[in-house]
């Protein structure tokens, strides 16, 4: 029983720019929590023993503990229990699907709203930044088991080398470097950080914060290699060699187009060009950065996730007049995180909902409209998989299938667009996968048991190229399991290898 | 970052020969495949085709015409400076085994990728014969290093200041008449290349050409390079850069081709403003 304390049934807002003017540039929509709000929101928990909301938590963060040690104003308290089960809480207060993780799962949130619990992560996150001098590291693990814990792995430590600088991989290589390991990241691109730099735009998580993280990491000793095209510039089989283990965590990948007529004129973008080109590139600096973005008139967002109300919302600040969403299902089903529509919608986003693209017209090799149709929701299927977890051969066992739309006879229409964002998802990237002989695969991606272990010797793999599309927080759960699968790996091989 | 070791102009005035200590790259790439490189931390990503490896040095080479900012500020550096990002080798590398006849066409600046390619096919058995062309006496560039790999070389301008007289394609449709191939490999602008697809079809030979689509990241990510091929969806960093030219829908290659013009125009403009230069025009 949680014990009895006046219940404040609404979550202490957060500061926000204000609609009219964020939608005209790319800072940060949101400001965070001053001290004094984050003591007062922190006060709403109930502190349940049973603790629903670190169950609703994909790494477990001590949710309970680090909102208590807000509460009474030790900042750096809390920051150090968030940071035992989440390396990147600035990133994941800002970006994980709460709604659906910790918030959702607590017990304020069944007749009230829930406790702000990833804005109470940013804000320890944001508050330890602010402070001088501390070192952001954890000191060292503890040496892990697989020696029989009398610390007779100590001195075994091995050299790993991890594939890819998203959050799978950071994670993992931040792991690793605690527990004593050397490691080495190769990056293909020339700025670490993965869809966290190159995909989620800079007014939702500014990129000084994934650059933070990345120093981190390199005063660990981490070596981040960029540029490092794995599979072109180094075979896996080249790594395994050299090193002793290695974690490949190279993301989803290969965007998806419709196959409909039209794609190929100017003006059709995927939404990882336009957001590449955006973000990595900086384009909306253009000229002073060399990379331009055609950004025109009437623009349309194909799809319904995180992508696709990013790529809307870099759109409105790109400066088009109008910006459209359409998504073939319903406002409910739309899977982005509630907020992120939220902001859309105060932006001044428009919804065309249950709504099909069939065509996209062109004048002059240009994009011109779109040619819809309009869907009717059907009853829900309730053996129907999602898209994105029958990919990694896992169907959502327990979730209820999503209604299945099917399109209206008679009901075409056109919405004028010179600009078409197609967001409907991505597959996996063969680019390593091509060339790692004996790697079991699953539709493109890469087999891996719940440890990380995969079919190969030495391979481990996590995050989107194991799951298909899915969460930073749940890559880096992914990061996290393998780190200490590879430690035991490495242990254990260095055992044998001293008795032989 | 990689260092400029060497650099020479090998066109009078926008085509500039550059040789980079790139050990790892080196190591590893294949003739047909490309580099992207960034020049410093405002730059774009420009994909430039590898026109030499040599392991041994530790050196890649690349061949830039100046069409616009990138490449142009790319030739204000020399020797001993350093460029920041060099990314590779990306690509395919060109499918090389003893086809028997293989004809090289290498339209402009073209031409240097087909050096790589064409040593590899003659060292692989190929009868390789090398046909280039060039608007004037003055745009043809490494006729003496095709010299050197080919058993034959025919030389064609516009207007006859070199070789024989006319277009690329009459050059090579006699050559066809004459010889026959068994393959023909092209490389150039989409233009060229589309007439050199549309030639050799006349003479049922197939052809591969190396497409030049805009990229960003050259690792399949941002979906920014595809062609349609076959009436498919392809990624030129991915699938390519080879493709058989028969089933290359170069209208669209074209028209994305010249997607950004109007920024790069202005790019370059205010970068030549910047500088006070006259480049290239
Ligand atoms: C626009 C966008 C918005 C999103 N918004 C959210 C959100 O709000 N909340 C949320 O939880 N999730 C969100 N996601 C999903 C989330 O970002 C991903 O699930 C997560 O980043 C996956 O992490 P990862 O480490 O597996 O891969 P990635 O982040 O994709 O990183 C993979 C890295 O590997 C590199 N790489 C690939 N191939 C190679 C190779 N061969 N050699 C070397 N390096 C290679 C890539 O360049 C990249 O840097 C979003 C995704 C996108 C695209
Ligand atoms: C696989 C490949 C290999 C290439 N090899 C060579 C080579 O060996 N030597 C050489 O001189 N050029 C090569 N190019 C072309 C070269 O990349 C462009 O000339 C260069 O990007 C122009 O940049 P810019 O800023 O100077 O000119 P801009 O004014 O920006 O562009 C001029 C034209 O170049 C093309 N272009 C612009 N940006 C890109 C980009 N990011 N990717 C691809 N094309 C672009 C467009 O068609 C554009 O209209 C190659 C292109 C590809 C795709
Ligand atoms: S990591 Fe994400 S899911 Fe876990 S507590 Fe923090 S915000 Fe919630
Ligand atoms: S479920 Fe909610 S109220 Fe209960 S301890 Fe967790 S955060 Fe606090
Ligand atoms: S350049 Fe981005 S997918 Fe080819």
């Amino acid at each position: 029983m949680p014990p009895k304390k006046k219940l404040i049934p609404k979550k202490v807002p957060a500061r926000e720019q204000d609609p009219g003017k964020r939608r005209l540039n790319f800072e940060e929509v949101s400001l965070g929590y001053e001290p004094e709000e984050a003591m007062r929101e922190a006060g709403r928990c109930l502190g349940c023993r049973n603790r629903p909301c670190v169950s609703g938590c994909p790494v477990g963060v001590p949710i309970p503990d680090f909102v208590a040690a807000i509460a009474k104003g030790d900042f750096e308290g809390a920051y150090g229990a968030i940071r035992s089960a989440n390396m990147l809480p600035a990133v994941c207060g800002r970006v994980c699907p709460q709604e659906s993780q910790c918030e959702g799962a607590c017990t304020l949130g069944k007749k009230h709203e829930a406790l702000a619990i990833g804005r109470l992560e940013r804000f320890c996150a944001d508050w330890r930044m602010r402070q001088p001098l501390k070192p952001l590291c954890l000191p060292p693990g503890p040496v892990a088991s697989g020696t029989g814990g009398n610390g007779k792995g100590a001195g075994r430590r091995g050299k790993v080398a991890v594939v890819g600088s998203g959050p799978s991989g950071i994670t993992c290589a931040y792991e690793l470097a605690r527990l004593g390991h050397k490691v080495t990241v190769f990056e293909a691109l020339h700025e670490p950080g993965g869809v966290l730099f190159y995909g989620i735009p800079e007014f939702r998580l500014p990129k000084k914060i994934v650059a933070a993280e990345i120093e981190t990491l390199i005063e660990m000793g981490v070596e981040i290699k960029r540029n490092a095209v794995v599979g072109k510039l180094f075979g896996l089989g080249e790594l395994t060699e050299k090193f002793d283990a290695a974690f490949v965590a190279t993301g989803a990948g290969l965007p998806r187009f419709m196959g409909i007529p039209g794609e190929d004129f100017n003006g059709v973008f995927s939404a990882n060009e336009f957001l590449t080109r955006t973000n990595l590139m900086r384009a909306y600096r253009f000229p002073e950065y060399d990379t331009p973005i055609k950004t025109g008139r009437r623009v349309v967002v194909i799809g319904g996730g995180n992508v696709a109300m990013d790529s809307a919302r870099t759109a409105i600040r790109l400066g088009a007049e109008s910006v459209t969403l359409v998504y073939r299902r319903g406002e409910e089903e739309l899977p982005a995180r509630a907020e992120e529509v939220r902001h859309a919608k105060e932006e001044g986003l428009l919804f065309e909902l249950c709504t099909l693209p069939v065509e996209i017209t062109g004048e002059d090799g240009w994009a011109s409209g779109l040619k819809c149709i309009r869907m009717e929701l059907c009853e829900p299927d309730l053996t129907a998989t999602d898209g994105r977890s029958s990919a990694a051969g896992k169907p959502s066992a327990g979730k209820p299938g999503r209604k299945i739309p099917k399109p209206i006879e008679g009901s075409g229409f056109t919405i004028g667009a010179d600009t078409v964002i197609v967001a409907i998802g991505t597959s996996a990237n063969p680019l390593l996968t091509r060339s790692a002989q004996g790697l079991r695969l699953h539709r493109g991606y890469i087999e891996a048991d719940e440890t990380g272990t995969t079919s190969l010797k030495g391979v481990f793999a996590g995050g989107d190229i194991v799951t298909g599309s899915a969460t930073v927080i749940s890559a880096m759960g992914a990061g996290r399991k393998a780190a200490h699968t590879i430690h035991e790996y490495i242990v254990s091989q260095k055992n044998v290898s001293q008795k032989s | 970052m990689a260092e400029i070791v060497e650099k020479k102009l090998i066109r009078h005035p926008d085509v500039f020969y550059y040789r980079l200590y790139a050990p790892l790259i080196a190591a590893k790439a294949k003739p047909g495949q490309f580099v992207i490189i960034r020049i410093h931390e405002k730059g774009e990503r420009i994909p430039l085709s590898l026109a030499d490896i040599d392991p041994a040095r530790g050196t890649i080479s690349l061949i830039v015409m100046c069409v616009g900012k990138t490449t142009s500020e790319l030739a204000t550096l020399n020797a001993g400076d350093h460029i920041k990002d060099v990314c590779g080798p990306l690509g395919n590398p060109t499918h090389i085994e003893n086809f028997g006849k293989v004809v090289l066409a290498g339209g402009g600046f073209g031409v240097a990728p087909l050096y790589p390619i064409g040593r590899a096919f003659r060292a692989a058995g190929n009868r390789v014969a090398t046909v280039m062309g060039a608007r004037n006496k003055n745009l043809l560039i490494y006729e003496s290093e095709m010299q050197s790999i080919s058993h034959r070389v025919i030389v064609s301008t516009d207007d006859g200041s070199a070789g024989l007289k006319g277009v690329i394609t009459d050059a090579l449709g006699a050559w066809l008449e004459e010889d026959g191939a068994d393959l023909v490999m092209a490389v150039g602008p989409a233009p060229m290349m589309e007439a050199v697809c549309r030639k050799t079809a006349s003479f049922g030979v197939k052809t591969i050409v190396s497409l030049n689509a805009v990229m960003i990241d050259g690792t399949g990510m941002c979906g920014g390079c595809r062609v349609g091929v076959g009436g498919k969806i392809r990624f030129v960093c991915m699938d390519g850069p080879d493709f058989d030219g028969s089933l290359v829908d170069w209208d669209a290659l074209k028209r994305r081709q010249a997607m950004y013009r109007s920024e790069e125009k202005e790019s370059f403009e205010a970068w030549k403003k910047r500088h006070g230069l006259e480049v290239g025009d």
